[in-house]
């Protein structure tokens, strides 16, 4: 169920405003600085702890990547990206921790057709409330990011919580916590976003000039936000959107449409209704009952005599 | 206001009747009717969240979003079990063509100033052809949003524009069935056809007549 603890600003397939109890809401974020990230895979570890999550054992293909993707178990995935630098020849190992974004316009929420099975906080988190799942990926096909997996135990949906029965209590997400390198840091948006700032400053002084925050307007802003040293370009980090928002099919199939289409096939209903009521029944008259029978007279005693049939009343 | 004399005939001695649909055909239409029915429930179920409730019906939302595609793959047997049945007889002709340009007397009801009519009118070929187009894309781009089965078969963008055109079509369709289900009613005597197998001699000569005289001279038609 939702976690009672946090106030809910918005529930999917729900035209009711959840209320509020409490004075204004503190918007948070996680901030995972990409160039301090060593691949350790902590956070994986953390995450499964928490969570109470078990990973199945997997194969090697080759690539660091483990498991290859995100899972209904694996909610964060480190992804290994080598990338030749064109500008100065290096060989640029970018490792980037894969996982919920948490936007503020979550694709998910609005393309999910159970009520409340999708929720949004105050504080931002996103979360997925399993009782109210009914396992359609409707949440798949929204997401901008290509985040929620569906369980083929439960047939139920699965992602990032951000932790939020941690972050309801006063603690951090445990990725966070478990991160050697203070890579990924937990905190208000406002001051994540200052911390990144410095560290932005940092990296540019270093040489990356396009060092930057991975904050996309097109989804409103995310409450995970990404610290990149190269942030012209986010689709070489093992392939983040450079500008994800919701896409136009799914804003037209999940858009107001839906209500004039209810709309018209009630207006289809009462047109026929009127439709009756002004013409009235297409009946048969005794007129076109005679002709008939003169005409299948005509037929029987004509040409062929295919044994009539004759039935009493 | 003005006054009509309606003249009552005397007593009418015979009935005719006329074969029109077989058992099976019969049968096989009302599982399709049932099946499209339970699939239009379930699916607004999922369409509209003011119609979330519908999922009440099958059992809950993950009952609901279990049976559907279910209901789907029976829908796509029995509607190509009508089809089978029927597309000879759905054929356009010129008849059809004149029918659609009179649609205003077709509306009235002032059925002597259309032509005569084989089997189907062209509103009743319209239904099937759109049915038989629509199943056949429902089908299609249920398969690809069938996510239990078939999740990670197609990109996600494909996934999406299959579900805006499986929405966009069911619309279509559920329009289709309400047409049809209206005419059902409206034409006295049609819905005898679907559940009895035979219409009176009367109903065809007014609605079928070019049907009716092909009919006359077989065993077909008989009187009662």
């Amino acid at each position: 169920m939702a976690n009672q603890s946090l106030n809910l600003q918005r529930r999917s397939a729900s035209t009711d405003t959840p209320p509020v109890t409490g004075g204004q809401a503190i918007e948070v974020a996680k901030l995972i600085d990409v160039s301090k990230c060593i691949g350790c895979k902590a956070c994986q570890s953390a995450c499964l702890e928490w969570n109470n999550l078990r990973e199945e054992v997997g194969v090697n293909t080759g690539v660091y990547d483990n498991p290859h993707d995100l899972t209904p178990n694996s909610w964060t995935l480190m992804r290994f990206a080598e990338w030749d630098n064109p500008d100065n020849g290096n060989l640029e190992w970018l490792i980037r921790k894969d996982g919920c974004m948490h936007c503020a316009d979550p694709g998910c929420l609005k393309a999910c057709p159970a009520p409340g099975a999708i929720v949004q906080y105050t504080n931002g988190i996103v979360d997925f409330v399993h009782e109210n799942c009914i396992g359609c990926g409707y949440c798949i096909k929204g997401c901008p990011f290509n985040i929620p997996r569906v369980s083929k135990v439960d047939h139920k949906a699965y992602k990032c919580s951000l932790c939020s029965d941690r972050v309801a209590v006063g603690q951090g997400p445990a990725c966070a916590k478990a991160c050697p390198t203070t890579a990924i840091m937990f905190g208000t948006k406002e001051a994540m976003k200052a911390q990144a700032e410095k560290r932005i400053a940092d990296l540019k002084s270093r040489g990356f000039s396009n060092a930057g925050l991975y904050d996309p307007e097109g989804v409103g802003g995310t409450h995970v936000m990404y610290v990149l040293h190269h942030n012209d370009k986010p689709h070489i980090y093992a392939g983040l959107p450079d500008k994800p928002r919701i896409s136009p099919l799914v804003a037209a199939w999940k858009g107001t449409g839906k209500a004039f289409a209810l709309g018209a096939l009630a207006l289809a209903a009462i047109g026929a209704f009127v439709h009756h009521t002004i013409v009235g029944p297409n009946k048969v008259s005794e007129h076109d009952e005679e002709n008939a029978a003169e005409l299948v007279e005509e037929g029987k005693s004509g040409a062929a005599p295919s044994s009539p049939e004759t039935r009493p009343v | 206001m003005a006054i009509d004399i309606e003249h009552l005939p005397p007593r009418v001695r015979t009935r005719t009747f006329i074969d029109r649909y077989s058992a099976f055909a019969r049968v096989n239409h009302w599982i399709t009717a049932i099946t499209f029915s339970l699939l239009a429930l379930s699916g607004l179920a999922l369409f509209h969240p003011s119609l979330y409730f519908l999922t009440g019906l099958f059992g809950g939302g993950a009952v609901t979003r279990a049976v559907h595609p279910w209901l789907g793959v029976i829908l796509l047997i029995s509607f190509a079990g009508m089809f089978l049945q029927f597309w000879r007889y759905n054929l356009w002709n010129r008849d059809d063509t004149q029918w659609m340009s009179q649609i205003g007397d077709v509306v009235k009801g002032d059925e002597e100033k259309l032509p005569e009519l084989d089997k189907y009118n062209a509103g009743q070929k319209g239904v099937f052809w759109g049915q038989a187009l629509m199943i056949l894309v429902l089908f299609c781009t249920g398969l690809v949003i069938w996510d239990q089965y078939f999740g990670g078969y197609v990109s996600i963008e494909t996934n999406r524009l299959a579900a805006l055109i499986h929405a966009v079509m069911a619309f279509f369709a559920i329009m289709l069935i309400i047409v049809h289900v209206y005419a059902g009613i409206w034409v006295r005597g049609s819905v005898a056809s679907m559940t009895r197998g035979r219409v009176t001699g009367g109903w065809a000569w007014r609605h079928h007549r070019k049907w009716l005289r092909r009919e006359a001279g077989t065993k077909h038609a008989h009187r009662e």
